[in-house]
C-alpha cells in the first residue's frame, strides 16, 4: 500500500472513532441525569470533536499528496457514506441507559489512552503532536469514566445490575479494538502507526482491576464482532449519520 | 514567550494582545493564559503564534478573531496568526499574577500537574481518589473542599464545593 494512502486511511480511522463517539455524547445534551453530568459528558464529547478535527485536517493535507485535492474536515465528516467510515463498532452503539453510556466510554477511554501514549512516540511529528495534546484530555476522560464504573458497579442492586448488563452486552465490541487493519500494518514498520494488538495486555490489566473494585464480573465471551475498520458497521451507524449529516447533505457547503 | 528583540511595533503588539480578555474567563487575558506563544516579524508583517488550550474549546475561534481585530485596531492590518500545537498548552504557563486574579475572581487556580504519559492511571479507585490534589477554597481559604463534578462551566474547569463556607466554586484544572 502506498504510504501516503495508508497514512490517510489511518488518520481517518483515528478521526472517525472520535467523531462518532462525540456525536453520541452530544445526544445526551439536555437529557443528562443531573445537570453536572449533562455538562461533563458533553465536555468529553467536545474534546473528542476537537481531536477529530485535528486528525481530519491533517488527513485532508495528506490526501492532497496523492489526489488532485484533499478534502477539508467538513467534507470528510459530512460527505462520506457509512461504508466509508472506519470507526470502531463500539462507539456507534446507542447511548442506552447511563450504565450503557459509561461502560462504552470506559472501554473506549482506557484503549484510547493507551493508543495515544503509543502515538506520542510516532515517527510522524504531526501525529505525535496531536497525540500529545489529546492524551492530556483523554487521561482525564479515563479517570472520570473509571470513577463512574466503580460508583455504579459498587452501588445499589439496581445500578449494579444495569452495569453488569452493560459490561456483558458491550464486551463483544471490544475484540476489534486490538485488531490492526491494513493501513495500520503498512505504517507500523516505519514507526508511524501503533500495532493495537500490543495494547491488549495493559487494557485487560486496567479493566480487570477496575471491574474487581466495582464488584463486576469480567465477561468470558470468546466471540467478538469485527468490521468497523473495513467499513462494515452495525445498523446503528446509518441512523447516526442521517442525523449528523442532514444539514450538509441538504445544503452542501453551508457555512455558519 | 519570546519577548526579546526590539522590532518596531513589537511592544505595541504585545500591549494590544495583553488587552484581549479570555472570552470565557475575562478576568485574565490570552497572554496571561499563555495562549500567545510568540510575536515575530516575517516579510515585513507581524506573525502571532497561538497555542490553543483544549482541542474542542469553543473559545479558540473567538480568540483568533479577537486577535485579528486587535491587531487591525493597533495599526497592523497586514498580519498573520498561526497555530502551534507542540508543546501542548499547559496551565504551567499561567503566570503568578494571573493566578492571583483568578483566585480573587472566585476560581481556584490550577495546582500541580500529573504526568499524563505514566503507564498506569491508578490501580484502584481508592488510590485514585486519595491521590487527588488539595484544592483550597478561593473565598475562605479552607482546604476542606469536595469535587462535585470533573467538568465545570468550561472544559478547563471542575466544580468544587467548600465544606466550611459551603460556597460552590470553579477549579481551574491542572492540564
Amino acid at each position: 500500500m502506498h504510504v501516503e494512502r495508508a497514512r490517510f486511511d489511518y488518520l481517518l480511522r483515528l478521526a472517525d472513532s472520535d467523531l462518532i463517539l462525540a456525536q453520541r455524547l452530544g445526544e445526551w445534551i439536555g437529557h443528562g441525569p443531573v445537570l453536572e453530568e449533562d455538562i461533563a459528558l458533553t465536555n468529553v464529547g467536545l474534546d473528542l470533536l476537537g481531536q477529530a478535527r485535528l486528525w481530519f485536517a491533517y488527513a485532508g493535507e495528506v490526501e492532497a499528496r496523492f489526489e488532485a485535492t484533499g478534502r477539508d474536515e467538513d467534507a470528510l465528516a459530512f460527505g462520506r457514506d457509512g461504508g466509508a467510515f472506519h470507526n470502531l463498532l463500539l462507539v456507534e452503539q446507542p447511548n442506552g441507559n447511563y450504565a450503557d453510556t459509561m461502560v462504552r466510554q470506559y472501554y473506549f477511554d482506557v484503549w484510547h489512552r493507551l493508543l495515544l501514549v503509543a502515538l506520542v512516540g510516532s515517527s510522524d511529528a504531526r501525529i505525535a503532536e496531536i497525540a500529545a495534546k489529546a492524551l492530556k484530555e483523554v487521561t482525564y476522560h479515563a479517570e472520570r469514566s473509571a470513577d463512574w464504573v466503580v460508583r455504579l458497579g459498587d452501588g445499589t442492586d439496581l445500578s449494579h445490575g444495569k452495569m453488569q448488563a452493560a459490561i456483558d452486552a458491550l464486551w463483544m465490541y471490544t475484540g476489534e479494538l486490538f485488531v490492526p487493519d491494513a493501513a495500520a500494518l503498512a505504517l507500523v514498520q516505519q514507526g508511524i502507526a501503533c500495532d493495537v494488538s500490543t495494547l491488549l495486555p495493559a487494557w485487560r490489566d486496567e479493566i480487570d482491576a477496575i471491574l474487581a473494585e466495582a464488584t463486576l464480573d469480567v465477561p468470558n465471551t470468546p466471540s467478538m464482532y469485527k468490521g468497523g475498520g473495513s467499513g462494515v458497521h452495525t445498523e446503528h451507524l446509518g441512523h447516526l449519520l442521517a442525523t449528523m449529516q442532514s444539514m450538509q447533505r441538504t445544503y452542501p457547503g453551508a457555512q455558519w | 514567550m519570546n519577548r526579546a528583540g526590539a522590532m518596531p511595533g513589537e511592544a505595541a503588539i504585545w500591549r494590544a494582545l495583553q488587552a484581549i480578555p479570555d472570552p470565557e474567563i475575562p478576568i485574565v487575558s490570552i497572554v496571561d493564559l499563555g495562549i500567545v506563544r510568540d510575536v515575530a516579524w516575517q516579510a515585513g508583517e507581524p506573525v502571532v503564534t497561538v497555542t490553543p488550550t483544549y482541542s474542542g474549546c469553543p473559545a479558540t475561534a473567538v480568540i483568533m478573531a479577537d486577535i485579528g481585530r486587535a491587531l487591525c485596531a493597533a495599526g497592523f492590518a497586514k498580519h498573520r496568526v498561526e497555530i502551534r500545537l507542540a508543546p501542548a498548552w499547559t496551565t504551567d504557563w499561567i503566570g503568578a499574577d494571573a493566578r492571583q486574579r483568578l483566585s480573587e475572581f472566585g476560581i481556584a487556580p490550577p495546582g500541580v500537574r500529573a504526568d499524563p504519559t505514566r503507564q498506569v492511571i491508578a490501580i484502584t479507585g481508592l488510590r485514585r481518589r486519595a491521590a487527588r490534589e488539595v484544592v483550597a477554597c478561593p473565598r475562605c481559604g479552607s482546604e476542606r473542599t469536595a469535587e462535585l463534578s470533573r467538568f465545570g462551566s468550561t472544559p478547563c474547569k471542575a466544580q468544587y464545593r467548600c465544606e466550611d463556607c459551603l460556597e460552590p466554586f470553579d477549579y481551574f484544572k491542572p492540564h
